[in-house]
Order: C-alpha cells, then structure tokens, then sequence
C-alpha cells in the first residue's frame, strides 16, 4: 500500500500511509486510538475505497469497490468482533455463501469433510464441522473465521485486536494459530494494543499517529518504551503510578462463604484505599465475582458486609458500583450524549445530580464535551464516560473489570492514575484483568481465582509466574 | 436535534400547500378546527412515542380506543350525572390495559408486538361480543361537549391537546424520559446502572393506554359513536411516530417531533381530501410513508451479539 489517504465528511483521517508485507511475515500496526489503524484495514479489505494512493498485491496493481473484490484478491479481514452466524453450524459459516452444490442441492457432505480438512490443518480438534458456533467459545471461533480466510486461499489476513476477548491461556493457541499461517507463506498484518503480543509475534512494526505513518522498524530494534514513545509521541515517565505509601484503611467490604451458581466459597475484604486485583483464567469466574459482590448475580449463600446485594439497585445503594467488561453492550448508552451517559445512575437512583462538568475533567475526557453523543468517542474517552458514571453518585467501593480492553495506551494510563486517585482518596477498588503485566503493576494485592473459588493470594509485585502457578494449578 | 428538524419542515410545506388551495385554512377558526381535528391523534402518537422509544410497541391502542367509546355509550346511556364517573372509569381502563401489557411484555417476556397483537384481537373480540356488532346506548351531551365543544373561540379539544403536549414534554425533560430512553438505547446498562427497566417499560404502555383513553374520550364526543371509531389508529400513530424521526428499536428521537409527525399526518390526509383524492387512499399513502420514513434511516434495531462472554 503506498501514499493511502482518505477523508470522512471533509475530516483527513489518513494521509500518505505506505505499508508492506511480504509472505510469511507478521507485521503489526500499532498506534493510539484514532490513529487510522482501523481505516488503513478497512481500506485493504475493500471496506472503504482510498481517496489517493495504491494497493499492490503480488506486484499486481488492485483497486477493490467492495469487500467481495479484496475477498477474491485473497485479503481476508478477522474483526475484534466476529461475524458469524451462531446459530449455523462451523462448516456453513465457513463456506456461507459458497456452499458446493450438487444436482442443485447443497452438499453437506463436502462441505463437511473440506471443513474438516482445514481443521485439521490448523491444528484443531476441540470441535468439528458440524458443532453450531454458538457453542463454540471466541478462541474457538476465531479458529472458524481463520479457517474460512483459508478456504479463500487468503494470502493477506489482517487481524484486528484478535486478543481482546481471549484469556491468557488461549492467546497461547492464537499464537500457534498465526505461526501455522505464516508457515503456508501468508502474511499476517496484527492490529494490537498489546504490546507484548507484538513483541512475541510481529518481525516488524508500523506505528501510525494521527493518520500519518510514523515509522516501521523491525521488531528487533525496538523495546517497549521505545515502541510507546513512537506511539504517543512523548515519554509514559512510568508505565503504572505509584502504589499508596499509607497502609490501607477501613474494610469497607467484608464477605465469608460467598456462593452462587458459579462461585464457592469466597472470602474477600476490599479496604479503603486499596486496589486489589482479581486474577484468573477465562471462566474462573472472576466476572462473576464482580457482579455477586455488585448485586447484578448476587451471592446465594455466605455473609457478605454492609449487605448482600440481591440486585444492582441494591449494590448501588449500598455503595458499590460496577465498571462492566463490555462497555458497548452492559456500560453505555450509545446514542445518548455524554451528560446523559454521566447522570444515568444518579437519575436511576434518585441521588442528588452534580455537576458534571468538572467531572468531565476529572475523568480526563478529551474533550470535556457534555453533549457529544458516546458512539462517536473512541474506546478509551468511552471508558472515561463509564467512569464518570459512577463517580456522580461517589460510591464507596467501585469493581473494575477490564477497564482497560481496547482502550490506546494514552487513555490506558489516564484510566490507571484515575483508580489510584480513587483509592487515594478512599474508594475501595477492585480491579479484574486478563493483562497479567497490567494486574500486577497495578495491584496492591492480588487474589487468585480457580473455578469459582480463591486459589491464594499474592502481595504487590509478585511474579507472572507466580500468579500463574495459583491460577492454573490443578 | 438533525433527526427533529425534517418533519417541522415538512409540516410546514404541507400547511402552505393546504392554505394554497384553500386561503382560509390559516385563520383562526379553521386552523383551530384541524387542530381540533388532529388532537386525538397527536395524543396518541405521544402515548405511541413512549412505547417505541423505550423500545417496544403498542398495537391495541386502536381496539382500546374503540372498545372505550362502546362502553361508554353503554354505561352512559344518555345520562348526564353517569358523564363523570364514567370517564374517570375510562382513563382508570386505558391504565389497566397498558398494565397488562406492561406486565405480559416485561415479565413474562412476551415480545411487545405480539403481546398487543393478542391484546387488539381480545379487545376488538370483546367488544363484537359484548355489541353484537352494533353498539347500544349513548353519549351524553355532557361527554360530547369535550370532544365537540369549545371554551369561547378555543375547542376543548385542542386545550386538552395543549394541556397532554406540554406534560409529554416536560416529562421527557424530567428523570422520567431520560431514564425512559435510557432503557430504550441499552436496557441492560441501563438496569445495571440501577434502572427499574420492567418498571419504566410498565409505565411506558400505562402512558400509552392513558392516551388512548383520552383520545377515545374526545373521539367519541367528534365523531359519536360506532363499532369502527378506532379502527387502524395503531397504525397512524406509529406512523406518526415514525415520521417524526424516532428510531424503532428504542433509545432515540423526541416526543415533540412525534406529535408533529401525527400533525403531518393529519395535514396530508386534509391535503389529499382537498385535492379530491379519496379517503379510501389514506391507507395506501400511510403504507408508503411509514415505509419511506423507515428507509430514510429511523430504524435502528439492537444488534445481536455473537461473541459469548465469560
């Protein structure tokens, strides 16, 4: 790709972008929100149509009207958020669209063995063709969309923040599952806010900002601060603020043999002033556990201070809010002005309204607009909005989960220095994080769930291996 | 505000075309008397407003117009000292209808098209049963005087219309229509942001059957009464609604540019009488509007989810 630019309503979002990839290679694109790193795919893939520049694939010059042409061109897009048919089975979404027919019907048979062949080829025997994909779990399905670019005889994947759903275990098997592409000749371009993802996988690294390219360097040649300072464009002086000197105050949360459908036995105390983490695998019920202490599927057993929240008014009113894994569909209001996200709880509770405006401020949203409707924000200022939320009605104790997933390094960093200022100033912060680097900068104690129940506890600073070691343990 | 602006101006392109082909539709009295003529169905819409943008919909509200006006020329019989207990008893009906469909939909979860299909066939049902087809009894003078009448030069009906539109938009100024359009847009983050979402849903279709009442009390008075009063009303008014630009699906869209919608409405079926065009028409054109509006981008239903979480 060379000189790409393109406009949206008069608005340059890039500008001059060259990029290349050669056959099995790994080339990640990094860069903060907004950055053009979305549009840059989407250009590839035939999504949107260049304003200026050219697309070169085999030295063979394209240009692509739709998705379709790029799809034939042998591009083949993943998106962070798959676009599979749940309730059809792995082999339909995989040949949808292209089904081989016989004697005018469709046959399942072929297209069931073809898909078992791709499979099989990539390594993966924890389901078959015919499983339906809704039962099937992200990792698994990104397994389904990768086996479709395949039977597209793709020769370009591009994956868009392929991590962002996967727990750590299984960004293990994507892992395996880019070297087996790379190994057939196809090039890998790797969109990620993960840093060390790209360290572990990419050979080299395109950094954009603000539309432009900044540089591709060859992976070898960079570090991790070196890589962030390309990409903000100053220094993080440190990459986590610093832990609370004072000892932790008051327990604020108190609970003894909590239990429901999917925990056992828990017992935790959040004090104020203390940020403590909860680390696990996927399905350990760390999410659970957040919303059983926030009341929205609350505890069935065990003793739980100031009370046990059997709904999410009820956490709210007793001082506990939940900033939600997946901010699109639990967090926000999408159409609604940022004012109007801000003062959702307030209004749902009847708690007196501050001004939100300041807290705009607070939050460090940028720009500090109240009436800007919120799907138009980028992830990380969205995360701000959720925050704002609940620092309207001031609670006492506020559980993060994932506050940071596809937020741009930028707004990472506001977003950990607000939740230290938060338990500096009182608040008692639980905090959820598949980013074990993240957990572990950020925590002043973490405590390890396994299957539904807490697998040990660990102080400040411990080791990845450590927190591993409890999470995985059998 | 992009999504409002239209409808005003198509409003008053349609009120300027009206006044063309007949120069006296601009002074008071006939102005006054389309407003008049358009109140039942401007409360509706604002009723209707409610449901959709909380994201549902209300298709009893024309058998429950219907069905109001049969059983208050039943219970009224002519008699003026029963007028008042039985529109009290009315608005009390149209509460409890919405009720039932607030209730059906949030927690049994019966999806809100169906709930108030199954409800417009029991109404309408209830009433062939009860009438025999044809209705018995009479409205009172009394109760026509709300729906006929006027306070000077001002018909009854347009100050009730005044009256509905301004507590429409100050309600949805209030915590009420925030939180109401909040469920509309997301309910889950709404209810775990402490909204009672089965509540404000409940309330949505009270809001809405309330209308209906209100409507059928100044449409009985209009038009009197007969067994297809409020036949295809449902229908004008989510059209309305559809036309004043608030999204289907829920979260989106004022209350305001609804009841223009309903006016817009009522302005283009005076245009087409005018211009000779039959009323066996209007269906056809509502056909196409609510279908025009739709596809010029108000529909915006919730997006199914594919990835599963942990």
């Amino acid at each position: 790709m060379t000189g790409i630019g393109k406009s949206f309503l008069g608005v340059r979002v890039l500008g001059g972008v060259d990029l290349e990839a050669s056959a099995g290679e790994v080339h990640a694109l990094v860069g903060e929100n907004g950055a053009g790193k979305s549009t840059l795919m989407k250009i590839l893939a035939g999504v949107h149509t260049p304003d200026e520049g050219t697309i070169e694939i085999d030295g063979r010059s394209v240009a692509f009207g739709h998705p379709i042409e790029a799809q034939r061109a042998g591009v083949a897009i993943i998106y962070q958020e798959l676009t599979l048919l749940p309730e059809r089975t792995v082999a339909e979404n995989v040949y949808l669209g292209r089904e081989p027919v016989r004697r005018g019907l469709v046959d399942r048979a072929a297209m069931e063995s073809a898909t078992a062949e791709l499979l099989s080829s990539l390594g993966e025997e924890s389901f078959g063709p015919r499983d339906l994909v809704r039962r099937l779990s992200v990792a698994q399905q990104q397994v389904v969309e990768i086996a479709k670019a395949l039977s597209l005889n793709a020769r370009i994947v591009v994956m868009d923040e392929p991590t962002a759903a996967l727990a750590d275990h299984e960004v293990e098997l994507l892992y395996t599952l880019v070297r087996r592409l790379t190994e057939r000749g196809i090039a890998v371009l790797y969109v990620s806010h993960r840093l060390r993802e790209i360290f572990d996988l990419s050979q080299r690294i395109t950094v954009l900002k603000d539309g432009a390219k900044v540089t591709t360097a060859e992976t070898s040649a960079l570090d991790t601060a070196a890589l962030v300072r390309l990409m903000v464009g100053r220094d993080l002086q440190s990459y986590y603020p610093p832990r609370a000197t004072e000892p932790p105050g008051e327990v604020i949360v108190k609970v003894r043999g909590g239990g429901n459908a999917r925990l056992h036995d828990i017992d935790l105390d959040l004090r104020a002033g203390e940020i403590v983490g909860i680390a696990g695998l996927q399905g350990s019920g760390r999410t659970e556990l957040a919303k059983a202490l926030f009341g929205a599927e609350p505890f069935t057993s065990g003793e739980m201070t100031p009370c046990r929240p059997r709904s999410a008014r009820e956490g709210i009113s007793a001082g506990i809010g939940l900033v939600t894994e997946d901010r699109k569909a639990e967090g926000l209001l999408l159409n609604q002005r940022v004012r109007d996200n801000a003062l959702l709880v307030a209004r749902a509770t009847g708690m007196r309204r501050p001004a939100v405006e300041g807290l705009l401020e607070r939050v460090r949203l940028k720009p500090p607009r109240p009436t800007q409707e919120v799907r138009l924000l980028s992830g990380g200022n969205q995360q701000k909005v959720v925050l704002a939320k609940w620092m309207t009605v001031a609670p006492r104790v506020l559980l993060f989960d994932e506050p940071t997933r596809g937020v741009d390094v930028g707004a990472k960093a506001a977003i950990h220095e607000l939740m230290r200022e938060l338990a500096h100033d009182g608040m008692a912060v639980l905090m959820i994080s598949s980013e074990l680097p993240e957990l572990i900068g950020m925590s002043d104690r973490i405590v390890v769930l396994r299957d539904g129940r807490v697998a040990g506890e660990l102080p400040a600073g411990a080791t990845e291996e450590a927190v591993m070691h409890l999470a995985a343990a059998s | 505000m992009r999504r409002t602006l239209p409808i005003f101006v198509v409003l008053a392109v349609l009120l300027v075309a009206i006044a063309v082909a007949n120069p006296y539709f601009l002074e008071p009295p006939a102005f006054l008397a389309f407003v008049k003529r358009a109140a039942p169905l401007v409360i509706l819409a604002a009723g209707q407003y409610a449901v959709i943008v909380s994201g549902e919909f209300d298709l009893s509200v024309g058998s429950l117009v219907t069905a109001e006006v049969v059983i208050a020329a039943r219970l009224i019989d002519g008699s003026a000292e029963a007028t008042w207990p039985v529109v009290a008893l009315l608005i009390v009906l149209g509460l409890l209808v919405g009720l039932v469909n607030g209730v059906v939909t949030t927690l049994l979860r019966v999806p809100s098209f169906i709930t108030t299909l199954g409800m417009l066939l029991i109404l309408s049902g209830a009433i062939f049963l009860w009438t025999g087809g044809a209705p018995r009894g009479a409205l009172s003078e009394e109760f026509r005087e709300l729906g006929r009448g006027s306070l000077g030069p001002v018909p009854w009906s347009v100050l009730i219309l005044v009256v509905v539109a301004a507590a429409a938009a100050y309600a949805m100024r209030a915590r009420f229509g925030h939180t109401l359009v909040a469920v509309g847009d997301n309910d889950r983050a709404a209810a775990l942001s402490g909204v009672r979402v089965a509540r404000v849903r409940t309330v949505a279709f009270m809001i809405s059957g309330l209308a209906a009442a209100v409507a059928a009390i100044l449409l009985g008075g209009f038009a009197g009464v007969s067994a297809q009063v409020g036949k295809g009303l449902e229908f004008q008014a989510i059209t309305a609604v559809v036309l004043g630009g608030v999204a289907l699906g829920g979260g989106r869209g004022s209350v305001v540019a609804a009841m223009a919608g309903a006016f817009t409405l009522e302005a283009l079926f005076t245009l087409l009488n005018l211009y000779g065009i039959s009323g066996a028409l209007e269906p056809a054109v509502q056909g196409v509007i609510i279908i025009a509006a739709v596809a010029l981008g108000a529909v915006r239903f919730p997006r199914r989810r594919v990835a599963a979480t942990s």
